[in-house]
């Protein structure tokens, strides 16, 4: 009796979630609807049609910005506490995380608490947090100068928080989006470019901490794996 | 034929399968209040809208509320939809879900932005980005142009409308 009833509900229930897809379906026109997403993750429906090759076509070269192991640049870059920043003034430094990163995208916000614990633990073991904004300019009130000290007094950001005032550090660098990651060793080659981890809405679910094994790898004299990482942010606004 | 002693049973399983029920209705409606269902989808879901057997013109961009190059482009899209009818244009929104009522629906109803939009929520970009262009930085807007047959995929602004009108035609009739 009771395998009946459970059964009914299942049955039943599946109906309703299948009225819905039709209503969805319905309501969005949508006329790809023959077109079901694959029943296995690894059943993917890509690449074959449509003349669609996922392959790199471009080096990362031609993207621009550094290659593995390419000497980044120094810089010399204002703080939020007025001072000019540079990596040489890290005399103890074992490794630079270079974040350019940003006021107002809701990536770099969900990212800050995390950068912020980063460099509590990293600092201390040679591997500070240097964050650069490659977005400030005086023609946005939220981007501007005096909104990343008050940003960075707000959130009493533990590292220094630089402005790329010209844009020409970012471009050398390659940062495209923020938050956007250049792990740099002591001789500041270039050893891991990418994201912090690998969900940025919910810091509880993440599952690879990308740039912690970097830094990681580093500290034993590894090579960081992956040493690339992609991810969603917001654009680099160049110029 | 039915036990005496088995009926509160019987009447507890009732009850489940009427809670049970109940339950998913309300998830139902919650998804569907009103005629512009905002679908919300994983890679895994999306992928297929990326892809046609078809020879219409299909354009998908990748934008979002919190992208001021993506809100700026947006008219672009909604103009070449409009004198392209014959055309599929999707805007994929990277928003978050919790914003589909309070923040997307306003903003698109406010905007005037006609053609559909669906939400893409999927946390470990770094393993879709390379599946659907692996020369994306994941850097938004982002725009694919394909049919059956081309494609091409840009990772930029389009300028003006007559900018991304030469961006299809170079696509689709190899022009």
């Amino acid at each position: 009796m009771l395998v009946v009833l459970v059964a009914g509900t299942i049955i039943s229930c599946k109906n309703n979630a299948k009225n819905q897809d039709q209503t969805t379906t319905a309501i969005n026109q949508d006329k790809d609807n023959h077109e079901h997403p694959p029943k296995h993750p690894d059943d993917r429906k890509g690449p074959p049609r449509g003349n669609h090759s996922p392959e790199q076509t471009k080096t990362l070269e031609e993207i621009g910005g550094y290659n593995f192991d390419d000497v980044a640049t120094d810089f010399e870059l204002k703080n939020v506490d007025g001072t000019m920043v540079s990596l040489s003034n890290y005399s103890d430094a074992k490794g630079y995380v270079v974040v350019f990163t940003c006021n107002e995208c809701p990536f770099a916000k969900m990212y800050e608490d995390r950068l912020i614990a980063l460099h509590n633990t990293y600092a201390p073991k040679g591997y500070p947090v240097i964050a650069i904004n490659p977005n400030v300019t005086e023609n946005n009130d939220r981007e501007s100068f005096e909104a990343m000290q008050k940003r960075a007094t707000d959130k009493n950001f533990p590292f220094v928080y630089l402005a790329d005032e010209k844009h020409e550090i970012s471009p050398k660098y390659g940062a495209v989006r923020t938050p956007h990651v250049f792990l740099l060793n002591k001789e500041r080659k270039v050893k891991y470019i990418g994201t912090i981890d690998d969900n940025a809405k919910s810091a509880k679910d993440v599952k690879v901490k990308f740039l912690e094994n970097a830094i990681e790898a580093l500290e034993n004299g590894t090579k960081p794996n992956p040493n690339f990482t992609k991810a969603i942010g917001c654009p680099v606004k160049i110029g | 034929m039915i036990h005496p002693k088995s009926i509160p049973f019987i009447l507890i399983c009732f009850a489940i399968f009427l809670a049970g029920c109940k339950h998913k209705k309300a998830t139902v409606e919650e998804h569907s209040i009103a005629t512009d269902t905002i679908v919300v989808h994983n890679f895994n879901s999306l992928e297929p809208l990326l892809h046609t057997d078809s020879e219409t013109t299909h354009i998908v961009n990748f934008w979002a509320m919190w992208c001021a190059p993506c809100v700026q482009e947006l008219p672009t899209f909604v103009a070449y939809a409009k004198n392209n009818p014959n055309t599929e244009v999707l805007l994929v929104s990277l928003d978050f879900p919790k914003d589909i009522e309070t923040k997307l629906k306003p903003f698109l109803k406010e905007k005037g932005i006609t053609p559909k939009v669906v939400l893409l929520d999927d946390a470990d970009a770094n393993s879709w980005i390379d599946k659907i262009d692996p020369n994306w930085s994941g850097a938004l807007p982002f725009t694919i142009i394909f049919n059956n047959k081309s494609r091409s995929y840009h990772e930029r602004t389009f300028e003006s409308l007559k900018d991304l009108e030469n961006e299809v035609k170079k696509t689709i009739n190899n022009q």
